[in-house]
Formats: structure tokens, sequence, C-alpha cells
């Protein structure tokens, strides 16, 4: 898909490292990736290789050691920047969902658009109201997060970053901290957005969803991009040693 | 006969005297003069006092506490700078402050507010107020800073990464939060000054326990008016008490159902 899309990419990373602070640890070492419009990016990797640190990289929720990351044109590092303006076009759902546990549903999902986009109140739900409809928890309106299930909560994760109309969405294991029975319900939520057009960047340990929607797997591994390519390259025919290793282990 | 067996119903002699005697007491210390006046407007003292110098304490120690937790969530990420040196500034100004004040005692500081900083001013109610509030505030500040620290990290994140700037994140997502978790102790506080106050007539201020004590000195007996004044505090303080606990209840409440 990135071949075919002649624009310029929606991320542009170059030549990224990171290392934590008063640790020797090469957690990103050298990542250069870029990113188009419209692709579903499946990261996948060991546990501790770096997939977090580069995903929290792209909306600077970690301050990279060296390198760049370009957002629509813009270096998301460069002092000039506003990189509040910026992430609120770049969605993040987490692995433990951050509903505010002292709002409602949907005062979470109003919150950024009436303080951040001055959208007014009722707009702003009117907006809410008709995204928890396509997740089928519009009757949960008023609820508070405690009195969701975790499926319902990360539902609302990810209508609440969408509320503020992002351009590409992150996702950390976003499946990751529910009970097996509850992974069906937030997948079948991403295939949906995926369809849609979305540009999305999803670390994750579901191959099959990484197989069915993904536009590329990024095997990722001590800090380094091992491989870039289609699901069925990466799933059916591997070349890659470390790749091999890691995908007898998980599948 | 049936009648008047119950109205001859006479009182040992020892309790009729007693009672007499209490009589007496209560008239000397609170009737007498109109002696109950140095309780009640020494009353009125110590609830302004404390009110107005909780307000000050909440102030300054909310502004305490997220100049420290600021500098500690941010100092690392800062790359030098302008805003850095203010910060670290501001960060030290608040340690000095904290130290010094929660290492010296509350009389002490009331009496080098009254007789040595304003030493020009007479307004004694002032001048504890901003005793008792600077004091409340490094108290106060320790209180919320715990608060700003026991949400989870997780919450600030999901802040910052729809968009909003660190002093938005705070006051939509992190304070309302943290202020909630120590409602219960920010309440103790509040009743740990009340009772601090106490010691205001060592800058002549005349408040509830000084009135007590004026009576006590007048009547030359301490008994009622030093217990009057115990009471009067108790109950108050059991009032706040109750009053917390029915609030910790609806903001519990608000959250589940
Ligand atoms: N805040 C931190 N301070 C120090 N080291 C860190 C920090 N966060 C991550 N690391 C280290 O950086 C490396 C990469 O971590 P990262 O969380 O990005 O891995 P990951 O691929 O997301 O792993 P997982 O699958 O377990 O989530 C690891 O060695 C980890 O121990
Ligand atoms: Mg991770």
């Amino acid at each position: 898909m990135s071949g075919s899309d002649p624009g310029k990419p929606v991320i542009q990373v170059k030549d990224l490292k990171k290392y934590y602070n008063g640790t020797d640890i090469k957690a990103l070492d050298g990542v250069s990736m870029d990113i188009y419009k419209g692709e579903v990016v499946v990261i996948i990797g060991p546990s501790g290789s770096g997939k977090s640190t580069f995903l929290r990289s792209l909306n600077l929720l970690e301050r990279p050691t060296s390198g760049t990351i370009l957002f629509e044109g813009q270096d998301i590092t460069s002092p000039k920047t506003d990189i509040n303006k910026l992430r609120q076009k770049m969605g993040m759902v987490f692995q433990h969902f951050n509903l505010f546990p002292h709002m409602t549903i949907l005062d979470n999902m109003t919150l950024g658009p009436r303080k951040l986009l001055s959208m007014t109140k009722p707009s702003a739900e009117a907006k809410a109201k008709e995204l928890l409809k396509k997740v089928a928890l519009e009757d949960r309106a008023n609820a508070y997060p405690s009195q969701l299930s975790g499926g319902q909560k990360q539902r609302i994760a990810i209508v609440r970053a969408l509320c503020m109309s992002p351009d590409v969405m992150l996702f950390d294991e976003p499946t990751s901290a529910l009970d097996p029975e509850m992974v069906g319900e937030v997948l079948d939520v991403m295939k949906v957005l995926a369809r849609s057009g979305m540009t999305m960047v999803v670390v994750t340990h579901e191959m099959g969803f990484a197989r069915e929607v993904g536009t590329r797997v990024v095997f990722i591994d001590q800090g380094k991009i091992l491989v870039s390519d289609t699901p069925d390259k990466v799933f059916e025919n591997p070349d890659n040693e470390r790749l091999k290793t890691f995908l007898a282990k998980v599948l | 006969m049936y009648y008047s067996s119950l109205l001859a119903l006479e009182l040992p002699e020892w309790l009729s005297d007693w009672l007499a005697d209490i009589g007496d007491q209560f008239y000397l210390n609170f009737i007498k003069d109109q002696r109950y006046m140095y309780i009640l407007k020494g009353l009125g003292i110590t609830l302004l006092v404390t009110f107005l110098a909780v307000l000050l304490g909440i102030v300054l120690g909310v502004l305490a506490a997220i100049i420290r937790s600021t500098h500690d969530k941010l100092v690392t990420d800062m790359r030098g700078g302008f805003g850095k040196a203010v910060l670290s500034a501001l960060n030290f100004i608040t340690n000095l402050y904290l130290t010094v004040i929660r290492g010296t005692p509350v009389v002490v500081q009331l009496m080098i507010a009254y007789f040595v900083i304003f030493s020009s001013s007479n307004n004694k109610v002032l001048v504890a107020v901003l005793a008792f509030g600077f004091n409340s505030g490094a108290y106060v500040a320790e209180i919320i800073r715990s608060g700003i620290m026991s949400i989870d990290q997780g919450q600030f994140e999901a802040g910052r990464s729809l968009g909003f700037n660190f002093v938005q994140t705070m006051a939509y997502i992190i304070i309302p939060q943290a202020f909630k978790n120590v409602l219960p102790a920010l309440a103790n506080e509040f009743i740990v000054l009340l009772k601090e106050t106490s010691v205001s007539g060592y800058i002549g201020l005349e408040d509830m326990t000084k009135g007590g004590d004026i009576i006590r000195s007048r009547t030359y007996s301490a008994f009622m008016p030093l217990l009057a004044v115990a009471a009067i505090y108790l109950v108050i303080v059991i009032f706040f008490s109750r009053l917390v606990t029915i609030l910790e209840r609806r903001l519990r409440n608000s959250e589940r159902q």
C-alpha cells in the first residue's frame, strides 16, 4: 500500500534512538519508518524489545534521545512545535484503558472536544453519542467507568480518542489486559476502524489481527526493526531467523 | 396519699447541696457580668481564624504541591533554559518553606509573626490567620502531593495524549481525583488547625481558649470555664467528623451508582 500511495508519509521516523535515563539499555537503536495515510502498521516483537517505547515516542510521551520524527511534516521534538496541538491529531489507546474514573462515559468523551476544540456541549455530546452507538454502548453514556467491563472500557477508550477526530490512532497492546472472552469485541471495533480508512499503528500480540487487517507487519527486536513487510510474507514465508523463533513461540 | 408521697420525694442532702453549688458556680462563671460572652466571642474568633487559615492553607498547599510535583515530573524532560531555572528556583523556595514550617512549633511561628514580622500591626486576627494559614499550608502541601502521587501515571498520560497541556491535565484530571482521595486527610487538617488555634492567647488574641482562661482568672474557679471550652471544641470536632463521613460517602456513591 505504501508503495502505491504517492503522497507524503503521515509519520516519518528517522534513525530514532532512545536510552532511558540511568540505563545503558538501547530501548530503540536506530529505528526508521514511514507511515502512510490509511496504513495499518502492526508492530510485533518479544517483551522488552522496544515496541512501547517506539509507539510512545510517536506522540512524545517518551522523548527520544536522538533522531527525528515528523508528523504531517512537522518535527515533533522541535521546541517551536506545539506538541499539544499535534497530540490532538494522534489518538492513543492504552493497555489499561486509562478512562477518567471521576467522570461519566459521556464526560470522558466530551472533555477533550469541549476544552480543546471549543465544541459546544450539545454538539460534543451529539458526536459522542453517535460514536457510542457505533460501539453499541449508547445506553452507558451516563455510567461511570467502574461500572463497565474491561472490554467495554477499552471500546470507550477508543471512541474517546476518536472524539478528537484524530488523523492517526496509536494502540499499545489494547487487548492484553482483557479477559479472553472480551478480546474479540475490542478487535472488532479496531477492524471496523481500519476498514474505514483510519491510519493506525498497533502494538499487539494478536497475530490473527495482524494477519487479517494489517497492511504491514513490523518485527522489532532489541530496539531494531528486523522485518517490515506484508502480513502474508511475515506469516507465510518468514526468512529472518529471529522472527521465525518469535513466531514459533507465539503462534 | 399517693400524690403526697410523690411530692414529698426529697433529695438526699448531699445531692441537693451539690446541685445548689453547681448552680452557684454556673451563675458565677457564666451568667454574672455576662461572662459567657468571653466564650461566645472567643468561639467566633476561633472559627473565623480557623476558617480563613484553612482557606489560605489550601491555596498555599495546592500551590506548593503543584510546584513540587511539576518539578518531579518535568525537570528530567526539560532541556535547560529559562523554564527549568524558574522551576528549580520555585522548587527550592517551596522546599525551604516546607522544611522551616514543619521543623518549628506553631506557637513560635505565631509569636515570630506577631512580635517580629508584623510587629507594627495590631490586627491580631489577621496575624493569626497568616501564621496558622502558612503553617497549615505546609501540611496541606504534603497531603495534596501524596494525593497527586497516588493517581496512576496512566491518567496523566491519557490526558496529555488527548492534547491537554500540563496545567490542563492537572486541573481537569489529576487534581479532582487527588482532592477526592485526600478529602478525609484535609478535613482532619481542619480539625487539627481548629485545636491548634487555641494557642492564640500567646499573642493576646481572645479566642475561645483565652476566653475561658479570662473567666478563670476572674472567678478563681477553673473547673467550669475550662470544661465548657473543652466541650465546645469536642462538639465542633465531632460535628465536622460526621460531615466528612457523609461527604465521603456521597463522593464514593457518585462514582459507583
Ligand atoms: N521508564 C523506563 N525506564 C527505564 N527503562 C525502561 C523504561 N521503559 C522501558 N524500559 C526498558 O526499555 C526496553 C524497551 O521497553 P518497551 O517497554 O519499549 O518494550 P516492549 O517491547 O513494549 O515490551 P512489552 O512487550 O513487555 O510491553 C526494555 O528493556 C525496558 O526494560
Ligand atoms: Mg510494551
